[in-house]
Order: C-alpha cells, then sequence, then structure tokens
C-alpha cells in the first residue's frame, strides 16, 4: 500500500471524487493554476480543467456564499479556505446560512458544501496562522466539524465530507500535513512515508463522520483528543509509564458519544486534550458530556489540557503550546485519586 | 484639528412635521431613454445607470422606445398583472389587520413597490431561481402560488409549508423559483450568484435573480456578489430596490457620495440600469430586456428599481417617527396599480367600475383563503405544529446528540 503525506492524502480525495462525481468542484484562493499554497489541489486544474477547479478573489464569504448557491441546487463544492484564521468573513454565510438551510426550508434546499482550512499552531504562524476555531463551529446545530489526524482518515474523511449531504467544516492540522509530531519541537521532523499510519488505499473509501478511532488501547485512563494532539499524547502517556486508551475524536460534531462513554466506563478516568484555548472550548463540552453519562464510573475529576487563554504567539509558541510534560501532569493528576 | 475635515451626515429632505419635499428629485420624461444593446459594457451605461427608465407617461400612454418591449403583452396580460398587484394589496392589508388582531406575530408588507416583483415574475421561466427579500411575496403571487400556502406561511399552522420555523413572510417555494429567504440581510445575494455559476457549470439554461433593499447594499455580500458575478460573468440578474428606506434610516446614509445604486455596479465592469419601479410596463419592457440578455449568455446585469415604500418597514414598526406622515401621497412617482389602471382605462381595456368589481372579486377570495387557513390556528387559537418537528430537518440524518434531546422533550 502506498504511503502518502496528509496533503497528498487530501489531493488524493479530491481526485477521486472529482473524477467520479461531476458534480464536485473545488474552488478558493490559489487552488486553481498553483494548486494552493500548501500544495494540496497541486495539478487538478490541470487534470480536470478551470471550470472544475479554479481561482477565486481574495473573498471568503464569497468563496463560502457561492459555495451555498451551488450546493444549494444539487453541486458538491470542496472549497478551501487558505487558514482557519481567515475564515471569519465568511462566519455569517457559514453559521446563518450553510447551517440552516435544509432545517429553515423545511427540506426544499440543502447544502452539502464542504469548507476545508487548515487549522492549529507549531509551524511559526503567529497568531493569524496558527489559531483552532473548532469549537466557533461545533456551536452550530446543522453544521458536521471533522478533523483528522492521519493521511488514511485525511482521504477517507474528506470522501465522507464531499458525499455527506449537510455542510461540513473540514480542519486539517498543518502541523500533521507532512508527518505526525510528538511536540517536540526539537527533534527530528518525522515523515508519512515511514509511518505504518501514512498508508493509503487507492481509490474510493469513506470514513463515516461521527465515528471516532482508537488510537492506542489502555486500561488506565482515557485521553479524548484529535488533530495534533494525538501524537502528543501518544508520546506523554509513553513517557509517563501509563496504560492510558487515547481516543482520536476525528468528528466533533457530531461527537461518537457511545466511543467516548465505553472508553471511560472502562478506564474510570478521563483526560480531554486540545491545542484551542481553554475557556468554552470544545473540552467543556465533551466533559459535560462524560460527567452526564459516566458521572458513576469516575474515580477522579476529568482532566484537560489546552492552549492557554491568550492569542498564538509568534516567537513564544512552544510556551503556548499544549506538550508532553503538561499532558504527563494531566496524567500524574488523573490517577493521583 | 483642521475646520476643513468635518465629517458629511446624510439627511431626509423632510421629517415629522415637514411638508414632503421631492424637489431634488430628476425625473425625465417618459420613453426618454434609448434601449441599448443586448450586449452593452459598463461604460456605455453611464446615462441608463444614473437616469430613470419609464415608459408611462402622465397620462398612463406607452411611450418611448421601450414600449416596442411589450409587444407580446395584450390587453388581458396587463389585466392579470394588475390583478396580481391588486392581490398583492390586499393580502398586505388584511395580514397587518390580522397581525394587529394578534393572529399573527409579526408582518412585512409592500405596499407601493407591486410592480417590481409582480411586474418581474412575467419574464422568468420555469427553473429560473429568485432569491428574494421578505418584500418581493408579488413574485409568488404573480407565480400562481397558492394563496393557502402563502397565507398559511404567515400563520404557521399546519397550511405553512415550512412548519413554523420561519417568521412571517419569509417563505421558501422551491417549485415556485423562491429561494428560501434569510432574516440576515444581503446574505443570498451571493447564493444568487453561485446559484447562477451552477446553471452555467452544469449547462442549464436558466437564470438566477438576486434581489436586495437600498439600505443592504451596504452589506459586504453586495460588494461580494458584484465582485464575484464579475469574476465569473455568470447569467444572473441583481436586483436592487431603492424604497428610500431602511427601517428608518434615510436610503442617503448608504448610497453616501454615490449618485445611484445602478452606478455602482459600473466600477465593477457590470452593466446597470436604473428603471421607474411604479411603472408596472416598464418593469415588464426592462425585464424582457434583461432576462434576453442574460439568457443570450451576455453575461450578469444590475438593475435598480426606483420607488417609495409606502408602509411602515415592518409591523413593529412606525414611520411616523421619523418621515413625514404624507410623504408617500408626495411621491412623484405615483402609485403602481392606479398607473396601470389609468392605462388601461385609457386604452379602453378597464374602467373605474371593472376596478371596483375586480377589488371585490380579489377580497372575497382572499378572505376566503383567510377563513380556511385561520381555521387551522392562529396565534390566539392556536393548533401547534407537535413539537418534536424541531428536530426534523436539523442534518438529513438524526445524529444520537439530537436524537436523545428529542427523548428529552418527551417524544
Amino acid at each position: 500500500m502506498p504511503h502518502l503525506t496528509m496533503i497528498e492524502a487530501l489531493r488524493d480525495a479530491m481526485d477521486v471524487m472529482l473524477a467520479r462525481d461531476p458534480q464536485v468542484i473545488v474552488f478558493g484562493e490559489d487552488v486553481g493554476y498553483f494548486g494552493g499554497v500548501f500544495r494540496c489541489t497541486s495539478g487538478l486544474q490541470k487534470k480536470y480543467g478551470e471550470e472544475r477547479v479554479f481561482d477565486t478573489p481574495i473573498n471568503e464569504s464569497a468563496i463560502v456564499g457561492l459555495g451555498i448557491g451551488m450546493a444549494a441546487q444539487g453541486m458538491k463544492p470542496c472549497v478551501e479556505i487558505q487558514f482557519a484564521d481567515y475564515v471569519f468573513p465568511a462566519y455569517d454565510q457559514i453559521t446563518q446560512e450553510a447551517a440552516r438551510i435544509r432545517h429553515r426550508s423545511n427540506e426544499q434546499f440543502s447544502c452539502p458544501l464542504v469548507i476545508r482550512m487548515p487549522t492549529g499552531g507549531g509551524i511559526f504562524g503567529g497568531q493569524t496562522h496558527s489559531q483552532s476555531p473548532e469549537a466557533l463551529f461545533t456551536h452550530v446545530a446543522g453544521l458536521k466539524v471533522v478533523q483528522p489526524a492521519t493521511p488514511y482518515d485525511a482521504k477517507g474523511l474528506l470522501i465522507a465530507s464531499i458525499e455527506c449531504p449537510d455542510p461540513v467544516i473540514f480542519l486539517e492540522p498543518k502541523r500533521l500535513y507532512n508527518g505526525p509530531f510528538n511536540g517536540d519541537h526539537k527533534a527530528p521532523a518525522q515523515s508519512w512515508k515511514t509511518h505504518a499510519l501514512g498508508e493509503v488505499p487507492e481509490g474510493h473509501y469513506a470514513i463515516p463522520i461521527g465515528k471516532a478511532r482508537v488510537h492506542r488501547e489502555g486500561e488506565a485512563v482515557t485521553i479524548l483528543t484529535y488533530g495534533t494532539m494525538v501524537f502528543v499524547a501518544e508520546a506523554a502517556v509513553e513517557k509517563a509509564g501509563i496504560d492510558a486508551e487515547i481516543i482520536d475524536l476525528r468528528s466533533l460534531l457530531p461527537l461518537d458519544l457511545e466511543a467516548i462513554e465505553a472508553s471511560v466506563r472502562k478506564t474510570g478516568r478521563c483526560i480531554v486534550l486540545h491545542e484551542a484555548t481553554k475557556t468554552s472550548g470544545l473540552a467543556g463540552e465533551i466533559i459535560a458530556c462524560v460527567q452526564e453519562a459516566c458521572f458513576y464510573h469516575l474515580e477522579a475529576p476529568i482532566q484537560r489540557v489546552t492552549g492557554w487563554d491568550a492569542p498564538y504567539p509568534h516567537a513564544l509558541e512552544w510556551d503556548y503550546f499544549p506538550g508532553q510534560d503538561r499532558v504527563c501532569r494531566a496524567l500524574e493528576a488523573v490517577m493521583e485519586v | 484639528m483642521s475646520s476643513h475635515t468635518k465629517l458629511c451626515f446624510a439627511h431626509p429632505p423632510a421629517r415629522p412635521g415637514d411638508q414632503p419635499d421631492f424637489s431634488a428629485l430628476e425625473i425625465p420624461a417618459a420613453g426618454a431613454l434609448p434601449v441599448p444593446p443586448l450586449d452593452i459594457v459598463a461604460q456605455d451605461c453611464i446615462e441608463h445607470a444614473n437616469s430613470l427608465i419609464r415608459v408611462m407617461d402622465d397620462h398612463g400612454a406607452a411611450v418611448g422606445p421601450w414600449a416596442d418591449y411589450l409587444s407580446d403583452m395584450e390587453p388581458e396580460a396587463l389585466r392579470e398583472g394588475l390583478r396580481h398587484m391588486m392581490t398583492s394589496r390586499i393580502i398586505d392589508m388584511r395580514m397587518m389587520n390580522a397581525q394587529r388582531q394578534g393572529k399573527m406575530s409579526f408582518y412585512i408588507q409592500g405596499i407601493g413597490e407591486e410592480a417590481i416583483a409582480c411586474g418581474f415574475q412575467r419574464r422568468l421561466k420555469p427553473g429560473d431561481m429568485n432569491f428574494p427579500t421578505y418584500r418581493q411575496q408579488g413574485l409568488l403571487i404573480a407565480g400562481g402560488y397558492p394563496l393557502e400556502k402563502l397565507i398559511g406561511q404567515f400563520y404557521s399552522n399546519a397550511y405553512d409549508p415550512l412548519q413554523g420555523r420561519q417568521l412571517p413572510t419569509l417563505h421558501s417555494a422551491r417549485d415556485y423559483g423562491y429561494f428560501t429567504v434569510s432574516g440576515n440581510l444581503g446574505t443570498q445575494y451571493v447564493h444568487a450568484v453561485g446559484w447562477a455559476m451552477a446553471n452555467a457549470l452544469t449547462g442549464k439554461d436558466n437564470l438566477a435573480v438576486g434581489w436586495i433593499g437600498d439600505g443592504s447594499t451596504a452589506s459586504n455580500d453586495f460588494h461580494t456578489a458584484l465582485l464575484s458575478a464579475s469574476s465569473y460573468w455568470p447569467p444572473v440578474i441583481l436586483n436592487v430596490v431603492n424604497n428610500q428606506w431602511a427601517i428608518s434610516t434615510y436610503t442617503g446614509v448608504a448610497r453616501g457620495h454615490g449618485r445611484t445604486y445602478a452606478a455602482r455596479a459600473l466600477g465593477y465592469g457590470i452593466p446597470a440600469l436604473r428603471v421607474d419601479g411604479n411603472d408596472y410596463l416598464a418593469v415588464l419592457a426592462v425585464t424582457r430586456w434583461a432576462t434576453e440578455r442574460v439568457r443570450a449568455g451576455l453575461g450578469a446585469i444590475l438593475i435598480e428599481w426606483y420607488t417609495y415604500r409606502v408602509g411602515a418597514h415592518s409591523s413593529s414598526d412606525d414611520p411616523s417617527a421619523y418621515r413625514p406622515k404624507d410623504e408617500a401621497k408626495a411621491w412623484p412617482l405615483g402609485d403602481p396599480i392606479e398607473r396601470l389602471k389609468q392605462h388601461l382605462i385609457l386604452r379602453d381595456e378597464w374602467s373605474e367600475a371593472r376596478h371596483v368589481q375586480a377589488e371585490a372579486e380579489i377580497l372575497a377570495e382572499v378572505i376566503e383563503v383567510q377563513k380556511r387557513v385561520e381555521a387551522a390556528g392562529t396565534m390566539i387559537d392556536p393548533k401547534p405544529i407537535p413539537g418534536a418537528s424541531i428536530f426534523k430537518g436539523v442534518y438529513a440524518d438524526m445524529p444520537e446528540h439530537i436524537r436523545r434531546q428529542r427523548q428529552e422533550m418527551g417524544v
């Protein structure tokens, strides 16, 4: 089976869907002739032509608003926002229009639109190329929000998203584009090309939205996480020598409640880990769900490890990033009781 | 601080207590403007974007070159148009009363603006899609939408195709070319361009039609839509209904130092026309021209329909607080129903007596439908839609967390 980077896997997903379904089109800033600033759409315009893959002006509300108009008619646009940090001019279109068209029209119209965007930090991007805005979308009924952590999941989830009859916010952890990252920025970069999870089958396959993945089985504690933090959790668990179960949520809206609850009931302990800021972050929602369903199984207070409540700092990003040490401290705390 | 740098704040010509004053309006004679070639480019459109296309003169006669675009409209077709406008107005008056009686939560009327939506719809074909605001119900009326659905939507009862999900007047009627109306203004102007792009990309020979008010041209969506239409040149007509008032805000605030809304399109390279929106014949003529242009693949066009919002913005608004009470009567472009009536009378195709009779017939029909719909529940005597319907259609398939909430609701 070939090994692909996450970028290649995403491109492969769009390639597969452009070939299979004439209603699929791809557009965004720099995605056409050039192939995107992260090269995710490289070669697609040449292969499918300008009517299927094209450039847009720098106007996110146009990218999403046009996509809504096309999707309402039955096309399946897969659009790119260059960085998640740039999505906010389109926030009105996403939250007030895309998310509601099916419901408010009593299903006369729908919005099968995919909005891809690179998210997260650890790339010296400063505060406008590093944010993790998932909670601003998971708060919106009518949207689906996903984030893969591996090339295999990236391809399968993007195919599922393009086939989804409802709008999907597709968050791409850009720190994982080329290889897994365990949070140690001084260690040599790893590549997906030599990693087991870099194996990506050819052709069409879909990973259902709403299903989590068990990244590491364990008995002592459940770590609920996603995106960039999956491999940070893995390294921290090895370092701490604790038999933790790591759940890669993959789907942030809807959450895989059954998988979350089954794991926490088994281990009786829980840590929620994300890179996004803490206050009103997704961890708060996940912790509420866990205590609603699993309170009497819990042996210790639930811990959360997140980015600090500050703008993502450029030169100080490793002070900001919730790395292995902070996860280890949470593991100690949750195991202490 | 320099005394040279004072800000400008636009003011209407008259406020409550003042005499209405429209003396600053420049109104050319009917028939004065030529018909441009269908493939006109923006830079040749300066006169059409800044003046006013008018067809009916002060006596009600159709004059000038635009009248040629009415050759397909027999008197019977014009009488039908009159009937559409009268139906729209009678529904507005009945529903405003019903709202005042507490039978519905809210209502938005379009009195004085009937010619625009009612006339425009006559030139559309099956498969064309409007992206209306709440003030274009005339599109549905002229499009033959069943009155019990139209009125049912206001009452949010079993007759409501939207099952009580939307404020009254925010219809959705896909089969009648009427996109689901958003209460967030402007957003759908961009959708119209996207829909038109999809038509072109999938080889459909249909138009998309964007609608926006003068006030909402201030939104980013207006500029986003014009930019997108300029970049990709899809088969879209972008309408601006300039009714002089954005709730209480005078149109000059949104217009700023621009002369007209139509002229804004020229900077985007989109040709634009400015039209007397109270002239039903001008609406028919210009819309025929515009649809022919766009259907021929000659690209986007913007039309500013110049009119006056006779009623309050909505049932929650009181215009006597910000404009003279009798300003509507002073509007120099008259009333669209009166004007078409005069035209038909001038041609001996209508009479005062027939008009009174038609009014009575339409009123009886509307009352009959209204009674039938009210029997299915009003806000005074509600017969609610099942609460569990809230969860239907949030997604195509119900996810687990919503299934649990539905259970929590007790169903």
